[in-house]
């Protein structure tokens, strides 16, 4: 039996053609393609693909236009999708050491082995409106002075570019990062998050966590809620290998490369009564080139670490429960906007209860007027 | 090239992309095994809430993700569903939520709340009884009663384990301070099995007595939250109060002005801007069911001129009173839907019919 | 043991596993009652079809699944449900999620198994026993999704299962949960049942 729907269903079709209107603007103008979007959108793709935890170029910029633009709401549909993808297993710790660097620089030291690499970045440029962009068809010139450059600049073979933090490490001056155990480490999309959370999990979240709430929290530890002193250590954004170990194989396989963003902070440690005073990190990698969301990702995580440091808390960026429970921006814009939805009959329940505590009132106003 | 892209994650560089097609009710199987596991453990720790890891599903967090994660995990072929949000079936999540399953899921879908055999529903409890047969699967956005008393999950993890539900009656019995009675009127706290404290959704308290020794299972989703939650059929559900300030639920002063019902929960519609108002059953199908069935309200059309799911009455209704300062009142809970109270003969002791329209 | 020779698993996944799931669900929601499950599946001996039914609906690779002696001896039957749920057979009781037994009479006792804990009492495990039939009302159930009181028999069971039942009773809100798997038919034992003889 099927008992078709009155109003809502029709209002819904209706709202739903006047989006895909919206959306496709005036039909006089050719459909802006995939290609276009992935490729001259493409740090709006990097943060649909970074905070929609899939990395697909193709997919995620298909998001970005059929959202209209709206990134979070690009970030929900990669993420819808993503759901439905069987999961094969983990692969093998990234190592980015190896990475094929794009752009790298370190606020820490002048110059160091590989060298300062500023590649594609908006630093020093004048954030000036440059009305050039505004014609259909660009000069050809960017396109061969780019490719020239990217040519110059992206050997085939990776050239040895060792993380500064591994230089300090060599040094004994920073705390060794943590040991790849072989364990598979907890998946947040597998299995329900349970506080305190371990080092992998608080990584996992802050990756996918919306790069404005760990901006805002990243900058609150720079103006002295949970200081922790931090330097850039160094930022590299490049192609890493994916690699895999089937277990039916028992080797490792290269499942391709993947664009990445590295940061790691180099915060003050006054050590403890086992440890010298030495630096601590703090960690971001977020996929694509997101250097902002890396930066404060960073910050956020090593301010989340106060109490294995012996740290006093009580600042918001410290308050890990709070941190992770509300960085997810799919989760957050969800229940912010289901305020929306109707709740006729909760509200009915409370006007009822106004109305009464009001005759209540005046019930005891007149009372205590006689 | 157009071969169905079955959940690989491999797309075509050129030309159109593949179509993508999705499991029977969305979910992939292990997801499903995994919310069927976090059921079964629910429903034998009544009112516990049991972490599950909630899948990101096609709509957003906040709009039902949780109860239909449970609705797909458990619908079957021969299912017929039945969607409402505020007790209609038409309201617009309610039509998206069935249409997400009519489309994935192709199962039959009613607005008849005896033909379901699942019902899924946010903020309501049908007035017409739940039978053995059902399966109520409510929306939950807040799971932990105590949440807004003690925001930390570590916390209220722990007043779970304890028992220790002090700060609850506190809060209760600080409103009976405060204001001479209890200040909750929608998801209002449940004791269940005599063991764990559960906020029973955002239901009117109205509702609550509707869950207690109810034939149906009841099994609750909080997608954001990722909780699970399950009250077996005829388990006792006890609304938490004092024996003092016994629960009370809800009682209307007038019965519903399209099909004349009492004791059940109305919605106050807005007429016009000259205080214009009327009240009518928040349950479409059970008000329409009665409009069919003879029942006339006082603005009702013999033969049901008004179905709720179609269209609202016209604004020249006629009425046009101040406002009600008082139409609404807090009753035994142990009236049920159909038993003439107030509207009848004299109203119980203790209450007014001032106030009504 | 080559796949070619498994035993089959279900012929719609899909479907089969969520009737199976739902009759899990009802008998389960209903304490006692026995509810129908109806399967096509042949298991290698002395798994029988109900119990294997359960396993595929329920288990993979993330239930640690442990099997009695009786079923550990065949390893016919490790192959049939590793090759169908991917789930890991343990040898250690406590570690399992689900627990699978083909000889009730000799079972462990059932604090060999996860009770859970008082912050995640989910986290304990569902007891799976064989049994030939539910003929007979030797016992007496009580407790949430019964209306009053329900009579219910299955055999073959421990012979102190009256005992056990309150044991297990007594640790509510902890505590196991038991499905009987057999003669086309399943019941659910919850931890909150009541269980009397007589």
């Amino acid at each position: 039996m099927y008992v078709a729907a009155k109003g809502g269903e029709k209002a819904i079709r209706h709202a739903h053609a006047l989006l895909a209107k919206r959306r496709r603007g005036k039909t006089n103008l050719p459909s802006i393609t995939l290609q276009q979007i992935a490729g001259q959108l493409t740090l709006a793709v990097d943060r649909v693909m970074a905070e929609g935890s899939l990395y697909d170029t193709e997919l995620a910029a298909l998001a970005v236009k059929q959202a209209r633009g709206d990134l979070i709401e690009a970030i929900f549909l990669i993420r819808a999708f993503r759901t439905t993808l069987p999961r094969f297993g983990a692969t093998i710790p990234l190592d980015t050491a190896q990475m094929l660097v794009r752009r790298r620089v370190s606020a820490t030291y002048k110059d160091l082995p590989g060298g300062q690499l500023l590649g594609p970045t908006f630093d020093y440029t004048h954030r000036l409106l440059d009305t050039s962009l505004g014609v259909e068809r660009e000069c050809s010139e960017v396109d061969d002075q780019a490719s020239a450059a990217d040519a110059s600049r992206l050997p085939s073979e990776p050239v040895a570019m060792p993380r500064v933090t591994d230089l300090l490490g060599q040094e004994g001056l920073i705390e060794a990062s943590p040991e790849d155990t072989g364990e598979e480490p907890f998946d947040i999309t597998r299995a329900p998050v349970s506080f305190p959370v371990d080092r992998s999990t608080r990584l996992q979240t802050l990756a996918r966590g919306d790069e404005g709430y760990l901006l805002a929290l990243g900058y609150s530890t720079q103006r002295g809620y949970a200081r922790s002193h931090p330097f850039v250590g160094e930022i590299r954004f490049g192609d890493v290998e994916v690699m895999f170990e089937a277990p039916e194989l028992g080797f490792a396989v290269s499942l391709g490369r993947v664009q990445v963003t590295e940061c790691q902070m180099v915060n003050q440690f006054k050590g403890s009564a086992e440890v010298p005073p030495q630096f601590t990190r703090g960690y971001g990698l977020v996929f694509g080139q997101c250097e902002r969301k890396a930066m404060s990702m960073a910050l956020v995580e090593r301010a989340l670490r106060w109490k294995e440091l012996g740290e006093e808390p009580g600042a918001p960026a410290q308050d890990e429960e709070f941190v992770l429970s509300h960085c997810d921006n799919v989760q957050a814009t969800g229940f912010v906007e289901h305020l929306k939805l109707p709740h006729y009959v909760d509200f009915q329940a409370e006007l009822d209860l106004v109305r009464r505590m009001r005759a209540e009132h005046e019930a005891q106003m007149k009372e205590a007027a006689e | 090239m157009n071969a169905p892209l079955l959940a690989t994650g491999t797309t075509s560089t050129t030309g159109a992309m593949p179509e993508i097609r999705y499991n029977f009710a969305y979910l992939d199987e292990q997801t499903k095994r995994m919310i069927r596991r976090a059921i079964l453990k629910a429903i034998a720790i009544p009112g516990y809430q049991v972490p599950f890891a909630a899948r990101e599903m096609p709509m957003p967090y906040g709009w039902g993700t949780g109860g239909v994660q449970v609705t797909a995990a458990v619908l079957g072929p021969d299912d017929v569903l039945k969607v409402i949000d505020q007790g209609a079936d038409d309201t617009t999540n309610a039509v998206a939520i069935r249409g997400f399953f009519e489309k994935t899921a192709r199962v039959a879908t009613t607005t008849v709340t005896t033909q379901a055999t699942v019902i899924q529903t946010r903020h309501r409890i049908p007035e017409t009884a739940l039978s053995e047969n059902q399966i109520l699967v409510y929306q939950v956005p807040i799971p932990e009663p105590l949440r807004f008393l003690e925001p930390r999950e570590t916390e209220t993890r722990q007043l779970h384990a304890l028992a220790e539900y002090g700060l609850m009656h506190v809060k209760l019995y600080e409103d009976i301070a405060r204001h001479g009675h209890i200040a909750t009127t929608y998801a209002y706290p449940v004791e269940v099995a005599g063991r764990y404290v559960m906020d029973p959704s955002p239901i009117p308290k109205f509702d609550n007595p509707k869950m207690d020794d109810c034939p149906a299972l009841q099994l609750f989703g909080a997608g954001r939250e990722k909780r699970i939650y399950a009250i077996p059929p005829h388990t006792r559900v006890r609304s938490l109060d004092f024996e003092d300030h016994p629960f009370k639920v809800q009682r209307f002063a007038k019965p519903c002005a399209l099909c004349a019902a009492t004791g059940v929960y109305l919605d106050e519609v807005i007429l016009d801007d000259r205080g214009g108002r009327m009240f009518v059953c928040s349950d479409t199908d059970y008000c329409n069911t009665r409009q069919a069935q003879g029942h006339v309200g006082e603005l009702g059309v013999p033969g049901g001129g008004f179905p709720q799911n179609a269209v609202m009455p016209g604004r020249n209704s006629g009425i046009h009173d101040v406002p009600p300062s008082h139409p609404v009142q807090d009753v035994d809970p142990r009236v049920k839907p159909g038993d003439d109270g107030i509207s009848g003969g004299t109203p119980p002791a203790g209450m007014t019919r001032e106030g009504t329209i | 043991m080559s796949v070619q020779t498994l035993a089959a698993g279900f012929q719609d996944n899909v479907l089969e596993s969520q009737s199976v799931f739902r009759a899990a669900m009802d008998a389960m929601a209903r304490p006692g009652r026995v509810v129908p499950l109806v399967c096509a599946l042949a298991p290698p001996a002395p798994l029988n079809a109900e119990a294997a039914a359960l396993v595929l609906a329920l288990c993979d690779y993330e239930t640690p699944l442990w099997l009695d002696a009786r079923l550990a001896a065949e390893p016919a039957v490790a192959e049939f449900l590793r090759f169908h749920t991917g789930a890991a057979i343990v040898a250690e009781p406590m570690a399992a999620r689900f627990a699978l037994v083909a000889e009730p009479l000799e079972m462990p006792e059932f604090s060999a198994f996860a009770p859970g804990t008082p912050d995640y009492p989910d986290a304990s495990v569902t007891l799976i026993l064989q049994v030939s039939g539910f003929a007979g009302a030797g016992w007496a159930l009580q407790g949430p999704g019964i209306k009053g009181e329900t009579r219910f028999g299955a055999a073959p069971l421990p012979h102190d299962f009256t005992a056990r039942m309150a044991a297990n009773r007594a640790l509510f809100p902890l505590g196991v949960d038991l499905l009987l798997a057999g003669a086309g038919g399943v019941v659910g034992l919850p931890r909150s049942v009541t269980v009397r003889e007589g």
